[in-house]
């Protein structure tokens, strides 16, 4: 995981990790990671009873573990953008087309779709953990393809031409079902179904371990799959992929690749006069962006065992990318934190306000709480959500720590975290827009010197 | 040769539409470099709005034929589409002041994206409003026009409200276009856009003309939003979303902050998703107008008609 990084010395990539994951940090994951998984241990009908404790907001422990295992699906999806937008600032407004082109890979790969358009003469059906990096590769192939037009262009002509890959791609899987060539092969509306589960083998212990899993026998395979009855499979399969992709993706910001964005992300042109290949980078960028969109997919296709073009709307690119600014752009917990809350927020919150004010008002002899329909002004009290969010905290959650980084950054690496706060800097807009230069500036009125230096530098 | 002018011009009335929405969206983004997604939502709320207006004046669709043509014969009609096309610009600008005073104006200090997101939860809540307002099915709109067509010649018509959709479209952006060139106001703006800084320290107000510019294109959306409703006959709290999209485009696709390009991006898109609607087929219509967005976009940088803005070091 260290490859990326190429240290001159041993100490100075002790140093380095030693930044990147502080003790508290670790400590506090090392914390999450075990509440969670505790959790479902826990969390069921049973101990609530005996204990005498409320569900959830009403939610009943095994769904509530599969709206966490969906969750996770938004975690890395928001990983991913953040690394097209937190960290090389390229807004990217089309980001569910790769989360598409993942769950279309997947679906491909492991249904009888295949099998049924040519009438059996190909009948794919690959492993789970095998497809995941197909899907992967796949997603991150079509992220470079699709970032070529748009390496010209900056600020919001660059979000508008992912916006438009983000209204092809899933039009392109709803039509390709007509077209002469292509007829039936991705099922149109109705999307592709019957999609394999994730399996894994028993080890020699025989299938008789597999509802101890929570898992099914697989006949054909001879080992266990995953069934759509039980959700901890899931929940704990999620867990693993995010956390390996949290660890990747920390080191990747530190390494010379990361430090590239962030410089790009700072001034374009400026990190090409160091010598930065600007154009590789931000390939990459949208490409390993991509990837992390295209394992959300399959992680997605292989829990519903569904796909259809529906689900990769323009509204899920701005799901994401409300997940990545409430929670704090550029700062990998606060990505993580933005989407958990707000995946939650609609899962869960939302969903089952209705009844828990209902029930309240009822209770209590509130007419007004009784008898308002609550189900219908779920979208007003989620915009409210976001509007007051955005308004009370306009840097987000958690926002990146760019003062920490600059009074700790004596590690040879002084851009290595320059983000602003939540501040998205293309430089060139920055200039063109006064107003969020002044506004930065009575933000951050504590600067070193280098800062205030280069903001003088901008006014002449 | 017939069906291609006859698809033009039904082009040119959907263009038009749009046109008028994008300039909502172009003319915030050239002042505050913000994409207004609430936007499609005002032009859908201006549209309820104006269908509201057309009932006090006792236009209400009649449910035999469909027709809720007023009596009193051509003039009195005309004098009521014009009175309610006022009163619903002037109600949907005043909705889209409140926007930007409660999402908005709290925001001018933040992080670029953070409007952006306090923009998507106001389009949340404007269609929610709508949603509880007419329910969520699509609502009719009263048939206020002759039905009639003129024929252009044997294979060639045009629809009476078609000619009207046009020439009200032409003549706001006339209008807008004198406002923003010629009047003081208009200057202001204009300044304001070029440089915030600069333009205060010149005694303009620079809050107030940021509201102007918001209440200017809140104005066009509602404007858009009758024209809209008495062109198509039907409205749904989700066609705003939808509409505002495919305008947003035409702003970009023109060159954003740039008023005739985005007059001339929504003509464009118009046109472009009447012939392949025509040419190729209606479901590839997005594929179709995002592919030569994508297209126009990697040749030109900056829209048709943006500046090429020289890179500074």
């Amino acid at each position: 995981m260290q490859k990326a990084i190429q240290p001159t010395s041993k100490s100075r990539l002790a140093r380095a990790t030693e930044q990147r994951f502080t003790r508290t940090a670790l400590i506090v994951m090392g914390l999450v990671l075990l509440f969670l998984f505790v959790l479902p241990l826990v969390y069921n009908k049973a101990n609530l009873k005996a204990w005498g404790i409320q569900p959830f907001f009403g939610v009943q422990p095994p769904a509530l573990i599969g709206q966490l295992a969906d969750a996770a699906q938004y975690v890395l999806l928001a990983l991913g953008l953040n690394i097209v937008v937190g960290f090389a600032g390229l807004l990217d407004l089309g980001y569910a087309a790769f989360f598409a082109i993942g769950a279309y890979t997947y679906a491909f790969l492991a249904s009888p779709q295949l099998s049924t358009v040519t009438h059996g003469a190909i009948d794919i059906h690959l492993s789970f953990w095998l497809i995941i990096f197909i899907s992967a590769l796949v997603a991150a192939i079509f992220g470079a393809l699709l970032g070529a037009p748009t390496l010209r262009l900056r600020g919001d002509y660059l979000a508008i031409v992912t916006l438009g890959f983000g209204e092809i791609v899933p039009a392109v899987f709803l039509n390709l079902n007509t077209v002469p060539l292509t007829r039936g092969l991705t099922g149109g509306p109705d999307g592709i179904s019957g999609i394999d589960p994730p399996g894994i083998a028993t080890f020699g212990l025989g299938s008789d371990i597999c509802p101890k899993l929570s898992m099914a026998a697989n006949g054909a395979t001879g080992g266990c799959s995953f069934s759509s009855n039980h959700a901890e499979p899931y929940y704990y399969l999620a867990i693993i992929i995010v956390v390996i992709l949290i660890f990747a993706v920390t080191n990747l910001r530190s390494s010379r690749l990361g430090r590239a964005w962030m410089a790009i992300r700072e001034d374009e042109i400026a990190a090409a006069a160091m010598g930065i290949d600007t154009v590789r980078a931000k390939l990459l960028a949208f490409s390993t962006g991509a990837a992390l969109a295209g394992v959300a997919g399959a992680m997605f296709a292989s829990k519903l065992q569904l796909v259809g073009p529906g689900s990769f709307s323009f509204t899920v690119s701005v799901f994401v990318l409300c997940m990545i600014i409430l929670g704090g752009i550029g700062n990998i917990y606060g990505v993580i934190a933005g989407a958990v809350i707000l995946q939650l927020t609609q899962s869960v919150f939302l969903t089952n306000l209705p009844n828990n004010l209902h029930d309240l008002g009822t209770k209590n002899h509130i007419d007004f709480l009784a008898n308002t329909d609550w189900a219908g002004l779920k979208f007003l009290i989620y915009g409210l959500i976001l509007v007051v969010l955005m308004i009370v905290r306009p840097e987000g959650l958690i926002p990146s720590a760019r003062r920490k980084a600059e009074l700790h950054g004596d590690t040879g690496e002084p851009a290595a975290e320059v983000a602003g706060v939540g501040a998205l800097r293309n430089d060139e807009t920055e200039r063109a827009n006064p107003i969020a230069r002044a506004e930065r500036e009575s933000l951050y009125d504590v600067r070193d010197e280098d800062e205030s230096h280069s903001s003088d530098v901008d006014k002449i | 040769m017939e069906l291609f002018v006859q698809q033009l011009l039904d082009g040119i009335v959907k263009g038009s539409i749009y046109a008028l929405i994008a300039l909502g969206y172009t003319m915030v983004y050239g002042i505050v470099e913000l994409i207004n997604f609430a936007h499609g939502d005002i032009f859908m709320l201006g549209s309820f709005i104006a269908l509201a207006v057309l009932g006090w004046f006792g236009v209400a669709i009649n449910p035999q034929n469909q027709a809720g043509l007023v009596q009193g014969g051509f003039f009195p009609t005309l004098i009521i589409i014009v009175l309610t096309l006022l009163i619903a610009m002037l109600l949907t600008g005043i909705i889209g002041v409140l926007v930007e005073r409660i999402a908005y104006r709290p925001l001018r200090n933040a992080p670029r994206l953070a409007p952006l997101i306090s923009a998507i939860g106001m389009s949340f809540i404007l269609q929610n409003i709508g949603q509880i307002w007419h329910g969520p099915a699509a609502v009719s709109y009263p048939e206020v026009f002759p039905t009639g067509t003129i024929h252009v010649t044997s294979g060639i018509s045009v629809a009476w409200k078609d000619i009207f959709v046009v020439v009200v479209c032409v003549m706001l952006m006339v209008i807008l276009q004198t406002f923003v060139q010629r009047t003081k106001l208009g200057k202001a703006m204009r300044a304001t856009a070029q440089d915030y800084d600069t333009s205060k320290l010149m005694g303009i107000n620079v809050n107030m003309t940021i509201t102007l510019t918001f209440f200017i294109g809140a104005l066009l959306a509602g404007a858009a939003g009758l024209i809209y409703g008495l062109s198509i006959h039907s409205m749904q709290f989700t066609i705003g979303a939808q509409a505002g999209l495919k305008a947003f485009t035409a702003a970009v696709l023109g060159g954003i902050g740039n008023i005739p390009g985005a007059m001339l991006g929504g003509f464009l898109i118009g046109i472009v998703e009447a012939m392949s609607d025509q040419y190729i087929s209606s479901a590839w219509t997005p594929v179709v107008v995002f592919g030569i967005l994508i297209l126009i976009l990697t040749l030109r940088p900056s829209g048709l008609l943006g500046q090429q803005v020289p890179e500074r070091a």
